[in-house]
């Protein structure tokens, strides 16, 4: 029934077994925590942008204008490699394609293959937005930013209308995205499977033969322990009622923007080199059980600057005595939405801010 | 080689490709919509949609297969020189190029194995008109990811792409080209005849 082609040299030794895997996911059967999972990779953030930066020019000290590198850094066969590992991803909404990821310049929390998928769909009309956690200006997000205005030219934005690529670590937009746009996901743990199975050849043969009923037990364990599902971030969906996906460490409020958005959701994960895509309106669920039905949650708050009731909001401390605030996670919906005149809490109208 | 085979190429390949993996991407991502592709003037008979595609996607990593028609010596010559990809019998390819009649039986087109389903062929394939329907081709009906609600694209038939929908999630997967159009066909496109 099936003819199976002759596979690349590079894609076949990726998806060999890779036995030290789970140990450098930090992700442990007993801890299948996912703040675990990102506390590793902030690791990574105590690297300063300036060093990424200089360790770009190390490697070419007489340059630094987009001219002097490839197009989007990456070689033309690399992309041509990433394109075709896209398309098939396209063409089997939630399935793990293997790639053969390349060493960027920047360690891997950062992103690099959510950097690498983001190079290969670029072109130079794009005009590329970039958000950690929903905010376009931390480190992580103004280095990728700064990395693409200087390798491929593109145009940059922090407003989500006006991005054709967004490139995100673990949010979705609060603005809703439209057709025509690309969302690009940075996946540190791209298999939803891994922290009940650590061997990759194992979850393969498990999607193989949709054999997710393990997942399911992990979701009622957390009922039976807590009275609700407890996993709040990397909630796991059913894609078209075949593959079961990591969604990526988003909050599960996030998970209802993944079905039927009228944009091109695509996943990359850089140390564990696989892609993964949600076409336009793929119609995804997140797993839930009939007593006990999946419940985007949010903090019981309004946004303390705009005043925003259905945006996902953090926790901020904002004096020793423990004062703190909420505020929307996503930084260019709440400020759109102050610049509207949309006033929370403890937020001070725009006008006096700036005189 | 003739001389010819050297023409025709990209002239600008990072952004010309980058451009056109945009569009494949959108047809792909779409079905049945669609999308410009331009950049390339390959050997007649092929089409410049799929001379584009070709380059784009193809290289020494990617074994292709040239059906019917399409194996002339010229275009031999012109995929070897602008691509170096192996031409190889329908069985090994990775991607096909022909038109549909010269693709049958579409059976020997690898469809990926049950835990690699990306291990599949992509089939370029030319056809005369690019349409959602026309005077005398009255679309079948397109639904699933990447269609809201439903979509309709000529095909140059309905039964085989019913019968690749059911072997999901393995199967082939579709461009259709004409002059400098594509359209895109997933394996996971629901198709229904009118
Ligand atoms: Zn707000």
């Amino acid at each position: 029934m099936t003819a199976p082609l002759p596979a690349l040299a590079a894609v076949d030794s990726v998806a060999q077994p890779d036995h030290g895997r789970d140990e450098r996911a930090g992700f442990h059967p007993e801890q299948p925590d996912v703040q675990h999972d990102r506390s590793r990779e902030d690791h990574a953030k105590d690297q300063p942008v300036e060093k990424v930066v200089m360790a770009l020019h190390a490697a070419h000290p007489e340059k630094g204008s987009m001219t002097d590198y490839n197009f989007a850094y990456l070689d033309e066969q690399t992309k041509r490699m990433i394109r075709r590992a896209i398309l098939k991803g396209i063409a089997i909404p939630g399935y793990q394609v293997p790639f053969a990821s390349r060493e960027m310049p920047m360690p891997y929390g950062w992103g690099t293959g959510g950097v690498q998928v983001t190079a290969a769909c670029l072109t130079p009309d794009d005009t590329l937005k970039v958000i950690d956690q929903g905010a376009d200006d931390t480190t992580n997000a103004v280095s990728i930013r700064k990395f693409f205005q200087r390798t491929a030219g593109v145009a940059v934005t922090e407003a989500t209308t006006e991005a054709t690529i967004i490139q995100t670590r673990h949010r979705i937009p609060e603005t809703a995205l439209t057709k025509g746009q690309i969302l690009v996901y940075q996946v540190p743990i791209p298999e939803p499977l891994r922290f009940l199975e650590p061997r990759e050849t194992e979850t393969r043969k498990m999607h193989e033969l949709e054999e997710y009923g393990l997942m399911h037990v992990k979701l009622y364990e957390d009922i039976a322990r807590h009275g609700t599902i407890a996993t709040s971030y990397d909630y796991p969906v059913k894609v078209e009622g075949r593959y079961v996906m990591d969604p990526s460490p988003i909050p599960k409020f996030d998970n209802p923007k993944l079905s039927d958005n009228p944009a091109i959701q695509l996943f990359g994960a850089g140390r564990e080199q696989r892609i993964y895509a949600l076409p336009p309106h793929t119609h995804v669920v997140s797993l839930d059980f009939d007593d006990h039905p999946f419940v985007a949650s949010k903090a019981a708050h309004d946004c303390d600057l705009c005043a925003a009731q259905d945006s996902y909001l953090d926790e901020v401390i904002t004096d020793d005595q423990g004062s703190r605030m909420f505020v929307c996670s996503d930084t260019d919906f709440c400020r759109s939405r102050r610049e509207a005149g949309h006033l929370g809490r403890l937020g001070t109208p725009l006008s006096e801010v700036e005189q | 080689m003739t001389p010819e085979a050297l023409l025709g190429g990209f002239i600008d390949a990072p952004v010309q490709s980058a451009h056109a993996f945009r569009a494949g991407l959108e047809a792909l991502a779409r079905p049945g919509t669609l999308h410009s592709l331009t950049g390339a003037t390959p050997p007649a008979p092929m089409s410049v949609a799929a001379g584009v595609l070709i380059l784009t996607l193809c290289d020494g990593t990617t074994p292709v297969h040239l059906a019917g028609h399409h194996d002339s010596d010229a275009i031999r010559d012109w995929v070897t020189f602008h691509v170096g990809a192996p031409l190889v019998t329908a069985e090994k390819a990775m991607f096909a190029i022909g038109t549909w009649a010269a693709m049958q039986p579409v059976g020997r087109f690898a469809i990926g194995q049950p835990d690699y389903p990306d291990r599949s062929a992509t089939l370029i394939v030319e056809m005369p008109t690019l349409a959602p329907s026309g005077p005398h081709l009255s679309g079948p009906r397109l639904s699933g990811p990447g269609i809201k609600g439903e979509a309709r694209l000529a095909l140059p038939e309905t039964a085989a792409f019913v019968r690749n929908r059911a072997l999901f999630p393995l199967g082939f997967d579709c461009f259709f080209t004409a002059g400098s159009l594509v359209a895109g066909l997933p394996r996971s496109t629901n198709v229904e005849a009118n």
